[in-house]
């Protein structure tokens, strides 16, 4: 168990929405939740949710910790705000979707090798290096999360899509050797550090 | 008449060499017809985009954010942040609001922001391209500088999420809008009946979730065959990669023969406004836009 983990679960004790009020972005709507299950049949993955959102926040209030922080369900959102939109209560669905997403990762309780767990660190780990996305290494870090072998099997398969792109002008095999970046890239990133140092201090992740 | 002037945040799949360089292209001239000016914020960052959240946290993204505003608000102070990119915009708006609503997170971002030699007051305007046409320039503005109406196309307008939620464009519904729609007509075309208007193309899941994400694709150009359009316009680059490249997957996958053209609604504007194929980056296409390119080449 990771150390902030165990430092929540001895600060919170067995109450898991407290917990998630102070630590997860927009938390403190859970309570808000009338349980009328729009948000469930709103979402485009529904069918794939372990939990609907409207059962997770059930089981937020019934403090189900270890069942929701290690749920694949939040990992399902596309971000398509239908939840949010639909909401009669008004609650941010989509951000306290992403928040608790988020919470179970940094805790290290999020299941792993789920895809999207994955491929969503690559992308921020690519923005912070150099202040914007560059798309050719982001594509080719996804290829290879598994292992070169595998790499080179998902390089191949996307090959005419890649090469199309490469002649619409739309992926330009030269970003490899840096690409577009931003000038003040070391600001950015320490900027960055200094959000997260602040966020981790006041959610006790540090 | 004096041009009007934005602050324009292109973000990182609109710029040269990238997903969306064809949509720049064709913003560049459609503002050129409208008398519109962007002036791009120096220097600018990726704002986090959708799948930020699970690695970045609130206040790292936030703070991509604040950083673009303090940029705009030092460079190009009084000018609303615009933005041709959904997530972007979205990303932008979002910080806008929760800075506001929250002194202690504004201070927050503020010591954050000093790391890279920045203050943000926060006085600036977060706006989506669609919302300077709809509301600065209006329909009958749009029309006005029409030279080839797009007379014999069909569109099936594909508003995708992002436009349209949560903040939407002012008055539409977030069920049924129909912005796109009246673009079209005002570049003489036909929009036809449409009922995967507003659904979700997977998102960033189209990487993670490659199956799930087909179904939705699927289901979006099939409907676009099944109400007799020519082709597929949205006003979103992450529609527009993810409708249009996976259409040869799907078609591999599942035997069917899709080759539906997905375009942006600034393409049409630069083809209607007289512009060449070029000029609307049709050549950025991966499933070429013949009809448009025609009318285009006339």
């Amino acid at each position: 168990m990771s150390n902030a983990n165990q430092q929540a679960v001895a600060k919170y004790k067995n109450n898991f929405l407290k917990e998630v009020e102070a630590n997860v972005e927009e938390g403190h709507w859970v309570k808000m939740c009338m349980q009328c299950g729009v948000c469930a049949g709103s979402c485009p993955l529904g069918p794939h949710w372990e939990h609907s959102p409207q059962k997770i926040f059930m089981m937020i209030r019934a403090g189900k910790r270890e069942e929701v922080l290690g749920s694949d369900s939040m990992w399902m959102c596309t971000s398509c705000y239908n939840c949010i939109v639909r909401c009669p209560r008004k609650l941010p669905i989509t951000h306290i979707m992403h928040g608790l997403a988020n919470y179970s990762h940094r805790l290290g309780l999020a299941p792993k090798g789920q895809p999207t767990r994955e491929i969503a660190k690559l992308f921020w780990d690519n923005l912070v290096k150099t202040g914007r996305v560059n798309e050719l290494k982001f594509s080719l870090a996804m290829y290879f999360k598994d292992g070169f072998g595998q790499g080179v099997k998902n390089a191949m398969a996307m090959q005419g899509i890649g090469l199309g792109l490469m002649k619409a002008g739309r992926l330009n095999p030269m970003e490899i050797f840096g690409g577009h970046v931003c000038k003040d890239k070391s600001g950015v990133q320490k900027m960055i550090a200094k959000a997260r140092e602040i966020e981790d201090r006041r959610k006790s992740l540090a | 008449m004096s041009k009007k002037q934005y602050a324009f945040y292109p973000g990182c799949s609109s710029q040269k060499g990238a997903s969306a360089a064809n949509y720049t292209t064709s913003i560049g001239m459609m503002c050129d017809k409208l008398d519109i000016q962007l002036n791009e914020i120096p220097d600018w960052n990726c704002c986090g985009a959708s799948i930020g959240y699970a690695e970045g946290g609130e206040l790292p993204r936030l703070v991509l954010s604040a950083r673009n505003l303090a940029l705009a608000e030092q460079n190009l102070g009084g000018q609303d942040v615009v933005s041709g990119c959904p997530a972007c915009w979205l990303a932008t708006r979002e910080s806008v609001e929760r800075l506001h609503e929250s002194q202690s997170l504004l201070a927050e971002a503020n010591e954050a922001l000093k790391e890279a030699g920045l203050v943000l007051k926060n006085e600036t305007k977060a706006r989506h391209m669609v919302e300077v046409l709809v509301e600065d320039i209006g329909f009958e503005g749009l029309k006005k500088p029409v030279v080839k109406p797009l007379g014999d196309l069909k569109f099936a307008g594909y508003v995708g999420c992002q436009t349209n939620r949560p903040f939407g464009i002012a008055g539409e519904s977030f069920e049924n809008p129909v912005y796109l729609d009246k673009m079209v007509e005002a570049v003489g075309a036909e929009a036809v009946k449409y009922d995967q208007k507003v659904t979700c193309c997977g998102g960033a899941l189209a990487f993670s979730e490659p199956d799930k994400s087909q179904k939705q694709i699927r289901d979006i150009v099939e409907s676009a065959y099944d109400h007799g359009a020519d082709m597929i316009v949205t006003p979103c680059q992450l529609c527009q990669a993810n409708v249009e490249i996976y259409q040869s997957e799907i078609n591999k996958k599942q035997g069917t023969k899709f080759n539906m053209p997905v375009v942006y609604y600034s393409q049409l504007l630069t083809v209607a406004y007289g512009g060449s194929a070029k000029d609307a980056g049709l050549d950025g296409q991966l499933i070429r836009a013949d009809k448009l390119e025609q009318i285009a080449s006339k």
